[in-house]
């Protein structure tokens, strides 16, 4: 618990912590929040929690950005990260696109989107659908 | 958008020159910052903004749902399609040194046509993603917003 | 003064994230979604990933705004009242984040140049690309041809991803419109 109180490693740190209350906000709001496009707000955020771990990661101190530079002794920060995140933020938006076409469709179907209402029509259904196969046996053994 | 004579005039200047931006991150990629995916992306913004202020119906009268969705097959086969070339050619998938005498020079040719596959794929998902969603009747009224 | 920027873009962030959770109207949720994005690229630009800031300049404030907004035309403006009990979920996030905060301690401190993921492969490429590319930009060389096989699957999910959408809202057009327009009479 020393190393806490180093203003050094607190400082170099930090930006971990950030990207844990960020990423976990967003994680809150997918759990807590009954809206389906919010939750999809919320999976943006914390997908945009990972880019910025990722990207952090390959942060070098006093270097620069990774296209070459006619200086030999230059520094560059890590490409490998950046390739990862930059295909991972055009399959995001792609994958969110998906998302919110499911929630157009679901809203289409059962004229909302509050995952609340939606379990609750769904319990409805079913309960309708068990009362008919009740009443269809209950009528087939008097038959017999 | 049949009053907003501001925004179709602005449109109308703009279109033009971010196409051109789109044109210019997508073979200035190996310089700078840029790409396929970037230029794929921009250049379907053009497409959205047109959409935006002049109506889909325009749009998609110039630029039909069959000729989208040809291109987004099309931006994955060049890709896949550079990889067999290098293939045929005896090398590893993928491997472009082949394509040219010197190897740096295969390098530069398989580049830029495996972003330009990029480029074109991305552009014609985001498109085709756009009609999807303009395409439906909306349930909220233009002045409720 | 860099580190301190950082922060304070970082900090900026959390706070908009925040904001989102306790805002019930969607048009605000989605305007700062971009507002997020927004940031994260300038967040981008100073740890040097130029080229990742402006795909998520492009894609994260444009098109994911211009969609959102296009579900919220189909669906709802405000989030719906509904009382939930928050406090199972709220437990939950504190306990996840302190776990993940206890694994962060190990981690090197921000910008390390020995750290593990500068000394490996990343150093390589940086030491490659100019004799066996040619090209300046490492991101491009890496992106296209060292690591060529991983993105032809990352356009294939583009690929997959955009024919789900065109499936489940019908994009084929004036076809399926046609059809329920003479179902509906």
């Amino acid at each position: 618990m020393d190393r806490l109180l180093d203003p050094s490693f607190v400082l170099g740190h930090m930006n971990y912590w950030l990207f844990v209350v960020l990423m976990m906000t967003g994680l809150y709001i997918v759990v807590a929040r009954g809206n389906l496009l919010k939750k999809i707000v919320g999976l943006n955020i914390f997908q945009a929690a990972v880019f910025m771990l990722y990207i952090s990661a390959g942060k070098v101190r006093g270097g620069t950005a990774p296209i070459l530079t006619d200086n030999p002794g230059e520094a560059y920060s890590n490409p490998l990260p950046h390739v990862l995140i930059l295909t991972a933020i055009v399959v995001g938006i792609a994958t969110t696109a998906l998302g919110l076409a499911l929630t157009t469709r679901i809203n289409e179907v059962y004229g909302t989107i509050e995952e609340d209402e939606i379990l609750e029509i769904d319990h409805q259904e079913t309960e309708r659908e068990v009362a008919a196969i009740l009443a269809t046996s209950a009528q087939d053994s008097a038959n017999a | 958008m049949k009053y907003h004579l501001i925004l179709r005039v602005v449109t109308r200047l703009l279109v033009g020159p971010i196409l051109l931006y789109g044109l210019y991150v997508q073979f200035h990629g190996d310089f700078g910052p840029g790409g396929g995916f970037q230029a794929g992306v921009i250049f379907a913004v053009a497409f959205i903004l047109y959409g935006i202020v002049f109506g889909l119906r325009d749009l998609r009268n110039r630029f039909p749902d069959r000729v989208i969705h040809q291109l987004f097959a099309l931006g994955v086969l060049i890709y896949a399609g550079t990889g067999f070339v290098s293939v045929f050619l005896g090398a590893n998938f993928l491997d472009y040194n082949v394509l040219a005498e010197k190897g740096y020079e295969g390098q530069h040719l398989g580049i830029i046509a495996v972003e330009l596959g990029v480029g074109i794929a991305v552009f014609a998902v985001m498109l085709a993603i756009y009609y999807a969603f303009a395409a439906r009747p909306p349930r909220i009224d233009d002045k409720d917003w | 003064m860099e580190l301190a920027i950082t922060l304070f873009l970082f900090c900026a962030i959390v706070a908009t994230a925040i904001a989102i959770t306790t805002i019930r109207s969607l048009f605000a949720v989605v305007m700062l979604s971009g507002v997020i994005s927004l940031l994260s690229a300038l967040l981008f630009v100073l740890m040097d990933a130029v080229d990742v800031a402006f795909t998520e300049a492009a894609v994260g404030a444009g098109i994911s705004t211009v969609l959102m907004l296009g579900t919220i035309a189909l669906t709802s403006r405000t989030q719906k009242d509904i009382k939930r009990n928050n406090l199972i979920p709220l437990a939950v996030i504190i306990l996840t984040g302190l776990v993940l905060i206890d694994g962060t301690l190990d981690m090197p401190s921000f910008g390390a140049p020995d750290s593990p993921a500068q000394t490996h492969v990343g150093a390589a490429y940086i030491a490659r690309t100019a004799d066996e590319i040619h090209i300046p930009n490492i991101v491009t060389a890496v992106l296209a041809s060292y690591r060529g096989y991983d993105t032809l699957g990352e356009v294939t999910v583009v690929f997959t991803a955009g024919l789900g959408v065109v499936l489940l809202l019908g994009g084929m057009g004036a076809r399926s419109r046609k059809r329920r327009q003479e179902e509906e009479g």
